[in-house]
């Protein structure tokens, strides 16, 4: 009988202050996030500009994807970037941290060294690389020059402003998602590769059968996340080129931005907010489904 | 490669308007001008926005690191109803776009007439400090062993005081990085105090730089200088921090599943 009850007050004592020890974030979560994306869904539904406000419905929708060109193009600019982005970004860290991986002397002030860019916060990173892509004194162009090949306007001419994005984009390769290769390389043991050697594997048959497989997982969560962090490309578009030239580098996010905050068109920013959600959800969904193909996770049995 | 863009930085930063505009391409100026900083730093009131950007990103970490370790010790030391759940939604919420929430929480700040004040940038790192920290803290917390509490309860201590005298101090590294990570955060903000402040006084380094584009944009060398000034805090943090920093990342890492 004393037994019984003590250890339900165990229970009981652990369940409550384990809700209680994650309620800040709990609570914080309904307010910032289950909320927020449930009136802006709402929103999304009125025509609303700080002042009035009047039900809409699917109107908001409706003329995006079919009276808004800008909105296509903002879609299209943005769908590329990322295209481009990821995919060299994630191969880039990859590599990053292979090399950085190697038992070399220094190594250390030289995974520094790569990091740093990383660290440069948004807006100074921002003046910086506009200043390299300018026309006319930036090094880009002295570099080219010094090739013997011609200046590009990489900032004024809408034909290479996206590429100068993307370019400015794996600036930062050796950062965060670098960091999380190299923590899952030195997670891949060593006994592995041994036996692998024994049995007189190459370098390129140890690395497709041994580090690609063990570091699937990784590779996933890096391209899950940095999908969805190219879709989110604000910064550097609002202070290099605001948008231009003729709305070659007008990313989506810029968009949201420029309807909520300087044409108060709040319900078509909630609108495009959705549909940013939607199509985002449908990638990583897709991407999770894949995942079952392609993804190792250790501890399977063979 | 890498490091080209900050050497130019630096040399750019340090040339005079003259010699500038006579020979951009040279790397290690011929007369270091400092004056380049003064002007940058006089031009615009900068020290007020360092002081504003200070003051956020301090209140901010320390609110992060603190309400992020106890969030991180309720998921990982507890077992309670839909804990599971709740933390796979933790996670899944690392994978919202902002834009989803960033109307409406604008709007009520409006309706809280806390537009143009520091609340919208501050409040938020007082609820759990964001996924990533947690998932971090949780994780490295998962790797202390849980003799260590059950010993501090046989003696009668709070679960407070577990977390306070025993998580805590074993996991420098791991909070070193959360603190890091929320520092560099919150000193690099851009599009929150965009959107949330309207006063110059209350301006952020962040949006200082960018109205210092907009009005002395052409003085690159002065541009320079001013970015120089943002971005020296945060290597210098990093050069101090690294051990515990790389440390903290790989500790946590994909190590625990």
């Amino acid at each position: 009988m004393v037994k019984k009850r003590s250890r339900k007050r165990l229970i009981d004592r652990q369940e409550f202050w384990g809700f209680l020890f994650i309620c800040p974030w709990l609570i914080g979560f309904l307010i910032f996030t289950v909320g927020p994306m449930l009136s802006s869904l709402v929103l999304s539904l009125y025509k609303y500009d700080l002042a009035n406000s009047k039900f809409v419905g699917l109107e908001n929708y409706r003329r995006l994807l079919t009276q808004d060109p800008l909105f296509w193009k903002s879609l299209k600019n943005t769908a590329l970037y990322a295209l481009l982005t990821v995919p060299l970004g994630v191969l880039g860290s990859l590599a990053i941290a292979i090399l950085l991986n190697q038992p070399i002397k220094g190594v250390r002030l030289y995974r520094t060294l790569f990091y740093l860019p990383s660290m440069v916060p948004a807006v100074a990173s921002a003046l910086v690389w506009q200043w390299v892509f300018n026309a006319d004194s930036g090094i880009l162009n002295q570099g080219l020059g010094f090739l013997g090949l011609p200046n590009i306007e990489w900032l004024q001419n809408e034909k290479y402003t996206l590429f100068a994005f993307v370019l400015m984009s794996l600036w930062g390769i050796g950062g965060q998602r670098m960091i999380i290769f190299l923590a899952g390389l030195q997670g891949i043991p060593e006994s592995y590769y041994e036996a692998a050697r024994l049995d007189g594997a190459g370098t390129w048959t140890q690395f497709r059968h041994i580090t690609l497989p063990c570091l699937s997982p990784v590779m996933f969560f890096n391209l899950v996340l940095g999908l969805v962090g190219a879709f989110q490309v604000f910064t550097s578009a609002y202070i290099m080129t605001s948008g231009g030239p003729n709305n070659a580098s007008l990313f989506y996010s810029l968009y949201i931005f420029r309807n909520a905050f300087e044409y108060f068109k709040l319900g078509k920013a909630s609108a495009m907010a959705w549909i940013l959600f939607a199509i985002l959800l449908t990638f990583t969904l897709i991407q999770f489904a894949m995942s079952k193909r392609w993804v190792h996770y250790e501890g399977e049995a063979k | 490669m890498f490091s080209i863009p900050f050497l130019w930085t630096i040399s750019t930063a340090l040339k005079s308007s003259a010699e500038y505009a006579k020979d951009p391409g040279r790397l290690i100026p011929a007369n270091p001008d400092f004056s380049n900083f003064a002007k940058a730093w006089t031009a615009l009131p900068f020290p007020t926005f360092v002081m504003n950007t200070v003051f956020i990103t301090v209140i901010c970490t320390i609110a992060q690191v603190i309400t992020g370790s106890l969030v991180a010790y309720g998921f990982s030391r507890f077992t309670f109803k839909w804990r599971n759940f709740l933390f796979f939604t933790m996670l899944a919420t690392m994978m919202l776009p902002g834009q989803v929430t960033q109307i409406p929480v604008f709007l009520v700040w409006r309706k809280l007439h806390a537009i143009d004040t520091f609340f919208p940038l501050i409040v938020p790192a007082f609820f759990g400090g964001g996924a990533f920290n947690i998932f971090l803290l949780r994780q490295f917390f998962l790797t202390i062993p849980r003799e260590l509490d059950e010993a501090a309860m046989i003696d009668g201590a709070s679960f407070i005081r577990i977390w306070w005298r025993i998580l805590l101090p074993l996991s420098g590294p791991a909070i070193a990085s959360v603190a890091l990570f929320s520092f560099l955060g919150h000193w690099d903000a851009f599009e929150g105090p965009l959107i949330y402040l309207n006063s110059p006084e209350k301006y952020t380094v962040s949006i200082g730089l960018r109205m210092f584009q907009d009005t002395f944009g052409t003085n690159f060398e002065q541009v320079m200088a001013a970015s120089l000034v943002h971005i020296l805090p945060t290597i210098l943090l990093f050069f101090f921090a690294q051990r515990y920093f790389l440390k903290g990342i790989a500790l946590s890492g994909m190590g625990g599943k």
